[in-house]
């Protein structure tokens, strides 16, 4: 990037984030269903509970149960975007050559537009966090100023490497028409081996395995596992270490399909 | 939509023709004969597709299966059910989500659509009933995947269990599968006559499909939560336990012969509601154009 796009983005990004933020609160009905289809989390934490009434499970008793997935529900709404839909749509109807012509590189705009959620998405999940809070206080990384300063790295890097991930998945649209048949799947593993549905902890030993070299732990697990005080600061540190290095991979991997993406691209119409 | 004017008396030389509930039920069944295949030519065009979309559906089974297999490794009984017997509920659900996204919600998903561009008009005008016109218009033969699932799932729990349902049991099994679609169907009708209202509910059918993957689980594991309300929602309100639990308990032969009869008074209450519910939304209807 030279210093003279760099000027220009800085410019552009606060009215970028100013319409991004108009348009979640001029769509705050829909915002808020969006936001209560997430209810899995709390589903699988009524089991848990049933399950755990007669002993814990590995390390996880009743409480920290309720901590993990009040945790993953806070950390899912707070980082998820929507930015794969609206890649593949405006890839295929074509509105996206509106965008390609601006003096300004798509991806800055649609990352301002999800990033101007995020306030927003953080006051909708402020009640969850104080039930976090009222529920499991004790066990939070809050006390520790080290763990805090990894939960707020490993927040943005959950971020960063969902949003890439879904700009990747997006911008397959340009090569095959079912991008989003694609983008289905991939969220069916993403709830097995994010730890979205069960911690990973409880999950069989070659599984636990797996999630190493996959980027899904990074976008939830490991940011909640910190959040509720399952690392110390050293095993936390280490898999900051991998987050970031997947949000760079993905990050490279996702500009290039971008880049190779847009020379096929032909609008209709537009 | 205005109520046409009183029609005066017929003359008593030209009876109307008799209408009796046969030839309707006919001229109904024929209309339906006509939908479905029009649905199953469109689908065939994307051969492609269907083979993607099937397997993404065998893939969200296994996902809805892992959390059971996980918390049954756990725990040889959660909340009094057995892994096999909790395998049966599963069963129930993929079947019925089958029968949803098969069946009921691509129709209903376009008269969304309708209301907000005014085309339903059209369908106003044709000489049958609006809502089973709408309720027919769409079929994605596909999901027949998830109802192969189903019964596989089915022959495997009964498999562990060791002893297969017997003809009593499987034909209360029926009567819920039944009403469990009249039920779903009833709530997916709700869910579209706000369409009336509000206009954009398409947000309103993703909440609707969230709390419905609840119902893979039995209904008694969230007899813990807020000293069951979470069971009396699922039970009432919003009734979870009519389309997965108490079929799946019926099918076990563990259905008591009350909650069975309540059930059933309950889910046709519900369709009587949910029409009345409709018609009135209909009347409400004021096209996009004219």
């Amino acid at each position: 990037m030279t210093a003279g796009t760099m000027r220009r983005v800085l410019r552009a990004y606060p009215t970028l984030l100013r319409v991004g933020l108009s348009e979640v609160v001029a769509y705050r009905a829909e915002f808020l269903i969006w936001i209560l289809t997430t209810n899995m989390p709390l589903v699988m934490l009524a089991i848990w509970h049933a399950v755990a009434a007669d002993g814990p499970v590995g390390r996880f008793d009743q409480e920290q149960f309720t901590a993990y997935y009040l945790g993953v529900q806070a950390v899912r709404l707070l980082t998820s975007t929507w930015v794969v839909w609206q890649i593949s749509m405006e890839i295929r109807d074509g509105t996206l050559s509106a965008k390609l012509l601006r003096p300004l590189h798509p991806l800055y705009a649609y990352s301002a537009e999800h990033l101007a959620a995020v306030p927003l998405r953080a006051l909708v999940i402020s009640p969850i966090v104080a039930v976090l809070v009222y529920a499991a206080g004790d066990r939070l990384a809050f006390h520790d100023p080290v763990l805090v300063a990894i939960l707020l790295a490993s927040l943005l890097g959950a971020w960063l490497l969902i949003f890439f991930t879904m700009v990747l998945l997006g911008a397959l649209a340009f090569y095959v028409e079912s991008a989003m048949g694609l983008f289905e799947l991939w969220l069916g593993i993403h709830a097995i081996f994010s730890g979205y549905l069960i911690p990973l902890e409880v999950l069989p030993a070659w599984i636990r395995g797996a999630t190493r070299l996959l980027p899904f732990r990074y976008m939830l697990g490991f940011p909640v596992e910190t959040l509720v005080g399952l690392l110390g600061r050293a095993a936390a540190a280490r898999e900051l270490g991998y987050q970031w290095g997947f949000v760079a991979l993905f990050a490279g991997l996702a500009l290039l399909v971008w880049r190779r993406g847009v020379r096929r691209f032909a609008a209709y119409g537009g | 939509m205005s109520m046409p004017a009183p029609a005066p008396a017929p003359a008593p030389t030209a009876p109307p023709p008799a209408r009796t509930w046969w030839a309707i039920a006919r001229r109904y069944g024929r209309l339906l004969g006509v939908q479905l295949r029009t649905a199953t030519i469109g689908a065939m065009q994307y051969r492609a597709d269907f083979l993607v979309r099937g397997l993404i559906a065998l893939l969200w089974l296994g996902v809805a299966l892992a959390p059971l297999l996980v918390v049954f490794g756990a725990r040889r009984q959660v909340a009094g059910w057995s892994f096999a017997e909790a395998l049966v509920v599963v069963g129930w659900f993929s079947l019925l989500k089958a029968i949803l996204e098969g069946a009921i919600s691509p129709s209903l998903t376009a008269v969304v659509e309708h209301v907000r561009h005014g085309t339903l008009d059209f369908v106003l005008l044709k000489p049958a009933d609006a809502q089973f016109l709408v309720s027919t218009a769409k079929f994605e033969p596909w999901r027949a995947i998830d109802l192969a699932g189903a019964l596989a799932i089915f022959g495997y729990s009964f498999h562990l269990l060791g002893r297969w349902p017997g003809p009593a049991q499987i034909g209360l099994a029926l009567a819920f599968l039944v009403l469990a679609t009249i039920t779903l169907y009833s709530i997916w009708i709700l869910v579209v006559s706000a369409a009336f209202w509000v206009v954009k509910v398409d947000n309103l059918s993703y909440l609707f499909g969230s709390l419905f993957d609840a119902g893979r689980w039995p209904i008694d594991v969230f007899r813990g939560v807020f000293h069951g309300a979470l069971r009396f929602a699922f039970t009432f309100l919003f009734p979870l336990a009519l389309m997965t639990t108490y079929p799946a308990q019926a099918l076990l032969g563990k259905l008591d012969a009350r909650t069975a009869l309540l059930a059933m008074a309950g889910g046709l209450l519900f369709s009587a509601v949910a029409r009345s519910v409709w018609k009135r939304a209909l009347a409400r209807y004021t096209s996009a154009s004219s």
